[in-house]
C-alpha cells in the first residue's frame, strides 16, 4: 500500500500539493508514482521565476525505467525548487512527501486548488488504475 | 571481467599493421607533425585476436538465442541480403561518381522507390532518410511545408496519443511544433472523443505508430484520419511497427499523408547496435512536391538523381549524398527475395507466433495486459500480479531469462503498462522455440513461488551478473584514463 498523507491534495498524473499558510504551494510526486518509476536517476527541477501553469509540464524525474514529465498541479510562479535533488534524486523515493519535494510555487488562483483529490479520492483513483 | 586491450599494452610490442610506413610522407609541416606517440595499445596481433574473439563469445545475440525484442531491435536478417551489399560495385562506388557509371545501383534504387511506394499505398517515396528519426523529422517537415505553400500558418500543435512510439514527440518539437497528447482507453484504441476534443484550426497533424506500441491494431483508424482530415490536419504514420501489417494492409488505404519506414527494423538491417539505419518516407500526392532530395527518377531506359532544380518545393537535403547505400541496398535484396506472397508471410507469421506465444503464455497462468484483443506482431504480459504475491518483478523475470539461454523481452516499456514485458518472436522463429521461452516463463514462475530470492540474484549463468543499473546510472564514469598503463 502508498502512502497517502491526509494534509495534501492530489493529481490524478500522480503529483501532491501541500498547501502553505504564506499563499504558496509544495509540490512533488506522489508515494505511489515513485513506486511506479523506480529509482531515481535524475531529477530536472525548474528555474525560480519560472511560470508554471496548472497541467503542464514543469519538471521531469528520469528513472531506470522511463523519463517521465511532472505536470504542475496548480498555475504559478516558482519560488523556490530542492536544489538537493541534482546530487539526490534517490530523495524522492525515500522521502516523496518531505526531503523529496521538487519546487514551491506561488499560487495564482486559489480557485484551482478545488479541482483536486483529497487523499480518499486518490486512493479511488489508484484503486481505479490497478483494477 | 576481462582486462581492457589498453591493460595489454606492453611497451614496443607491436603488431606489422603498427610498423612505420616504409613510404616516407612529404609535405607535413613540422609544426602539425605530432612528437609523441599516439596512446594505442601496444599488443601484438595474436593478443587482439583473441582479445576481440573472445568479446566477441560473449555477445548474447540473435545468432546464438531467442531474440524476442523482435524487430524493434534485431529479426533475423538473411544474410545473402548483405553478400550483395558488399559487393565493390555497390560497396565500393564513390557518391560523386556520374549516374552514367552507376546505372545499376540507380535501378536498384528506382526498383526500391516504386516496391515501398506499392506495399504502403503511398504516391511517392524518398530513400534518403539515413535513420528513422530522420525519417520522422522529414515527414514533419513535409506537413509543415505543406500547410505553409498554403499559407495556412496558425496551425502550431501535433496529436500524439499516449500510445505513439516515443520518437514521436521529440520530432514534433524539433520540428517546432507543441505536442498535444490525448490518451488511449483501456482497450488499446485511441479514445476519440479526446480526439475530437483536442483538434481544431491549430492542428497540423496527428501522429500514430499502427499497430500502436501497446501491440495491438487501432480499430477506428478510418474515423481517426477523417476527424484529422476535417480539422484540417494530416496524418503520419511511424512505421515502427511495419513488420505486423507488411504486404496486408497499406497505410496509404488507410488515410495516412506521410509515412517513414525503418528498413533497419523490417527490411534485413541490423538495428541494434546503431546503425547505419534507412528511414525512407513515403506520401500522400498532396504532399509529393515535398519529398527530400536526391530521389532516382527513370528516363526513357535511363535512370538519373532528382536535385534541387527538378524539385523545387522540396524539404531540401537530408545529408551530403544519397542516404545509406548499403542498407537500400539490403532492404531491396529482402523485398525481391520475398516477393509480394512473401511479404504476406512475413505478416502473418509474426503475428501468428505472438498470438501463440500470448496464447500459451496465458494458458501457464500469466495475464496479458490486453487479453481481449488480438495481439499484433508482439504483445505484453503484465506481471503485476507476480509482483505483488511473490515480489517477482518483470525485471527479475527478464533477467532469470538469461539463464534459461533466452535473450529478455523489452521490460517496462510501455509505461502506461505496470510490470511488463513486450514480447515479439518474430516470422522466422519455430514452434520449438516459442514452446522453450513459455516453459522456461513457467518454470521461472515456480521458482518464485519456492523462493523469489533466486530471480533476484540472477543472472548466474552469464560473463556479469545482475549489473547495478542504479549507480550505473547516479554515477556515469565511462572515462578510461591512460595513466592505468603499464609502460
Amino acid at each position: 500500500m502508498s502512502n497517502i498523507p491526509d494534509t495534501l491534495l492530489y493529481t490524478s498524473s500522480h503529483e501532491w500539493v501541500e498547501v502553505l499558510s504564506d499563499g504558496t504551494a509544495r509540490i512533488g510526486i506522489t508515494d505511489h508514482a515513485q513506486e511506479l518509476l523506480g529509482d531515481m536517476v535524475y531529477v530536472e527541477v525548474p528555474e525560480v521565476g519560472d511560470e508554471v501553469k496548472s497541467g503542464e509540464e514543469c519538471a521531469v524525474v528520469e528513472s531506470v525505467k522511463a523519463a517521465s514529465d511532472v505536470y504542475s498541479p496548480i498555475s504559478g510562479v516558482v519560488v523556490a525548487v530542492n536544489e538537493t535533488l541534482a546530487e539526490n534524486p534517490g530523495l524522492v523515493n525515500g522521502d516523496p512527501y518531505s526531503d523529496g519535494w521538487i519546487m514551491r510555487i506561488k499560487i495564482a488562483d486559489q480557485g484551482e486548488l478545488e479541482e483536486l483529490f483529497d487523499a480518499e479520492s486518490y486512493q479511488d483513483v489508484i484503486d481505479e488504475e490497478d483494477h | 571481467m576481462s582486462t581492457l586491450i589498453f591493460e595489454q599494452s606492453r611497451p614496443n610490442r607491436i603488431a606489422v599493421a603498427q610498423m612505420a610506413s616504409a613510404v616516407e610522407v612529404k609535405g607535413i609541416p613540422a609544426a602539425l607533425r605530432r612528437t609523441t606517440r599516439p596512446l594505442l595499445p601496444q599488443v601484438s596481433e595474436m593478443q587482439v585476436v583473441r582479445h576481440y574473439t573472445r568479446l566477441s563469445q560473449k555477445n548474447f545475440s540473435i545468432d546464438t538465442q531467442f531474440y524476442p525484442l523482435g524487430s524493434c531491435t534485431m529479426k533475423y536478417n538473411p544474410r545473402v541480403c548483405n553478400s550483395v551489399a558488399l559487393q565493390p560495385g555497390f560497396a565500393g562506388r564513390h557518391p560523386y561518381a556520374p549516374d552514367t557509371s552507376g546505372q545499376g545501383l540507380l535501378a536498384s534504387m528506382y526498383d526500391l522507390q516504386e516496391l515501398l511506394k506499392e506495399v504502403t499505398g503511398m504516391k511517392g517515396v524518398s530513400l534518403t532518410p539515413a535513420a528513422g528519426a530522420q525519417g520522422e523529422f522529414a515527414g514533419v517537415a513535409m506537413i509543415r511545408a505543406y500547410h505553409d505553400s498554403r499559407n495556412d500558418t496558425a496551425r502550431s500543435e501535433i496529436i500524439v496519443p499516449d500510445a505513439a512510439h516515443g520518437t514521436n514527440p521529440a520530432t514534433a518539437i524539433m520540428c517546432g511544433y507543441k505536442v498535444k497528447e490525448i490518451p488511449t482507453k483501456d482497450c488499446g484504441d485511441i479514445d476519440i472523443d479526446a480526439l475530437k476534443a483536442a483538434v481544431g484550426p491549430q492542428t497540423a497533424g496527428i501522429m500514430l505508430t499502427n499497430p500502436s506500441t501497446v501491440g495491438v491494431f487501432e480499430r477506428n483508424i478510418k474515423e481517426i484520419a477523417k476527424i484529422v482530415h476535417d480539422a484540417g490536419g494530416l496524418l503520419y504514420y511511424d512505421g515502427a511497427n511495419l513488420n505486423a501489417i507488411l504486404g496486408k494492409v497499406r497505410p496509404g488505404d488507410m488515410g495516412f499523408d506521410v509515412i517513414h519506414m525503418n528498413l533497419h527494423k523490417t527490411f534485413s538491417t541490423p538495428h541494434g547496435g546503431g546503425g547505419p539505419g534507412a528511414g525512407p518516407v513515403g506520401v500522400s500526392g498532396r504532399l509529393l512536391p515535398f519529398l527530400p532530395i536526391p530521389m532516382v527518377t527513370k528516363e526513357g531506359d535511363k535512370f538519373r538523381w532528382l536535385t534541387e532544380k527538378d524539385r523545387p518545393e522540396s524539404i531540401g537535403r537530408l545529408s551530403a549524398f544519397t542516404g545509406n547505400i548499403g542498407v537500400l541496398i539490403r532492404a531491396y535484396v529482402y523485398a525481391r527475395l520475398l516477393g509480394r506472397e512473401g511479404m504476406e508471410r512475413v505478416a502473418e507469421y509474426a503475428t501468428l507466433n505472438a498470438n501463440y506465444m500470448a496464447a500459451e503464455l496465458q494458458k501457464a497462468g500469466f495475464e496479458l495486459a490486453y487479453p481481449e484483443r488480438r495481439a499484433t506482431h508482439e504483445f505484453i504480459v503484465t506481471l503485476k500480479k507476480e509482483a505483488k504475491e511473490l515480489n517477482a518483478t518483470a525485471m527479475d523475470f527478464a533477467k532469470r531469462l538469461l539463464d534459461y539461454g533466452f535473450h529478455a523481452p523489452t521490460t517496462y516499456f510501455p509505461l502506461m503498462v505496470p510490470e511488463c514485458l513486450l514480447i515479439e518472436p518474430t516470422e522466422t522463429e519455430s514452434k520449438d522455440v516459442l514452446d522453450g521461452f513459455v516453459a522456461a516463463m513457467a518454470k521461472i514462475k515456480a521458482e518464485a513461488q519456492q523462493d523469489s530470492s533466486l530471480l533476484k540474484g540472477a543472472p548466474y549463468t552469464l560473463p556479469s551478473r545482475r549489473l547495478d543499473d542504479v549507480r550505473a546510472a547516479r554515477e556515469l564514469d565511462l572515462t578510461w584514463k591512460a595513466g592505468n598503463v603499464v609502460s
